[in-house]
């Protein structure tokens, strides 16, 4: 459906969001964390229908871009080191601090592009020693997590999504509420979500779906409620996936993690329980050596976090493009900069 | 990538399964979920079924993606 004026439902989720936004008065400021759903929010032109004392902006809904520069870095070296790695395709062509791993590959590393942990597995068959770099939030664990079971080494920087929402939350008190991701929902559930203070709406992936949480949303800011509304029950149950909720306890433990922009964050990280397949243990030596990250300039951190849009970095669209990205954010097919190339004039 | 896609399943066989993207067909890992038969409606992520869904709701998301993607990316991401 190309328009929202199509879209009945949708039309009136828009009215309900006009009246409610009066009734508060006041400003404020919704986060989404989905790339998902900031590329329906751009698509639609979402935030231009809105009232405009209602403010949606975009948090880290892109794990390629919250993984943070050193773990690239070490991710790199790895490769650089004549270690045979795979990695999802948005992983690819992310700048370390010194190349890449789509460089890396240029100059002839095993470097292997994969679609699926599936295809890792197989690869893994043809290629001793593979590891698999594991990137994603609680939506890509699980799969991760099986090839833990079939036994292929991982370097994880796999990250939990609800402790970084109360993270955002009590750094940013502009935060009114979340409209928390679909598919990492799926998996969840939505009681992990209770821990965040604010009220908190679970969309799917159409306009009318992410209209709905928002409009449900700002009755919730309306009426003082803090709860957590399952707006996307076709594909999300209050328990979640509990046979992937298994295996991502049985492959990991969670501890804390670095997160480009938010910092560290206790308990937000899916760590590797088999030391002997833990490409962090096994490496060690390796990545001792991998120096701390330099500053680039590149203002990612802030626009993960929704503190500025896209178009404040001094490099987004000059030095900065999809063709030759300086960081992750450009990178990502979820990332805010690309999603904002991809829509924005 | 957070995308994931509905599709249809043609036939099971053990933890994998053919499912149908509306006309091309893939091999998803199906381990996530229990007792998934032929006929059921999945979401997939990256290869691997993550939900089950109602048809009409599975045919419903189906569209929007094609309207928001263009074609239908059919790699399991």
């Amino acid at each position: 459906m190309p328009f929202i004026a199509d879209d009945a439902l949708a039309v009136q989720h828009l009215e309900r969001i006009r009246e409610t936004a009066g009734e508060i008065g006041r400003d404020v400021t919704v986060m989404e964390v989905c790339g998902g759903h900031t590329n329906v929010i751009m698509r639609y032109g979402i935030r231009q229908l809105l009232p405009s004392n209602v403010k949606l902006i975009s948090g880290p809904g892109c794990p390629v871009c919250v993984s943070s520069q050193h773990d690239i870095d070490c991710m790199i070296r790895l490769a650089q080191e004549g270690v045979p790695v795979a990695t999802y395709g948005d992983m690819m062509r992310v700048p370390g601090s010194d190349g890449s791993l789509e460089g890396v590959k240029a100059a002839g590393g095993r470097v292997f592009e994969v679609y699926s942990a599936t295809e890792a597995l197989a690869l893994a068959g043809e290629q001793r020693d593979l590891v698999f770099f594991g990137v994603g939030f609680e939506t890509t664990a699980p799969m991760t997590s099986y090839l833990l079971e079939k036994g292929v080494s991982v370097y994880s920087v796999h990250k939990l999504v609800p402790p970084a929402l109360a993270t955002l939350v009590s750094s940013n008190s502009r935060i009114d509420g979340f409209i928390d991701p679909g598919h990492v929902s799926t998996i969840i559930g939505t009681r992990p979500y209770e821990i965040i203070p604010v009220p908190q709406a679970i969309a799917g992936f159409t306009a009318e779906r992410v209209l709905r949480a928002l409009r449900i949303l700002l009755e919730m800011i309306r009426d003082g409620k803090k709860t957590v509304v399952n707006c996307y029950p076709e594909a999300v149950k209050e328990e979640g996936n509990p046979e992937a909720q298994k295996l991502l306890r049985k492959h990991f433990r969670v501890c804390d993690s670095d997160w480009r922009g938010l910092g560290r964050i206790p308990q937000s990280g899916f760590e590797v329980r088999d030391a002997s397949l833990d490409a962090k243990v096994r490496y060690a030596d390796v990545l001792e050596g991998v120096p701390k990250a330099k500053s680039t300039g590149c203002r990612c951190a802030e626009v993960l976090m929704g503190e500025i849009e896209p178009r404040e970095c001094p490099f987004y669209k000059r030095s900065c493009t999809p063709e030759h990205p300086r960081g992750a954010c450009m990178v990502s097919a979820e990332g805010s900069c690309a999603i904002s190339v991809r829509y924005v004039r | 990538m957070c995308y994931a896609i509905p599709a249809v399943v043609i036939k099971v066989d053990g933890q994998e399964a053919t499912v149908d993207y509306g006309g091309v067909r893939k091999k998803v890992n199906v381990s996530l979920i229990k007792g998934v038969r032929d006929g059921d409606y999945l979401l997939v992520h990256a290869g691997f079924a993550i939900e089950r869904m109602a048809k009409d709701e599975a045919l419903k998301s189906l569209n929007a993606i094609q309207d928001i993607v263009g074609e239908v990316e059919l790699d399991g991401k």
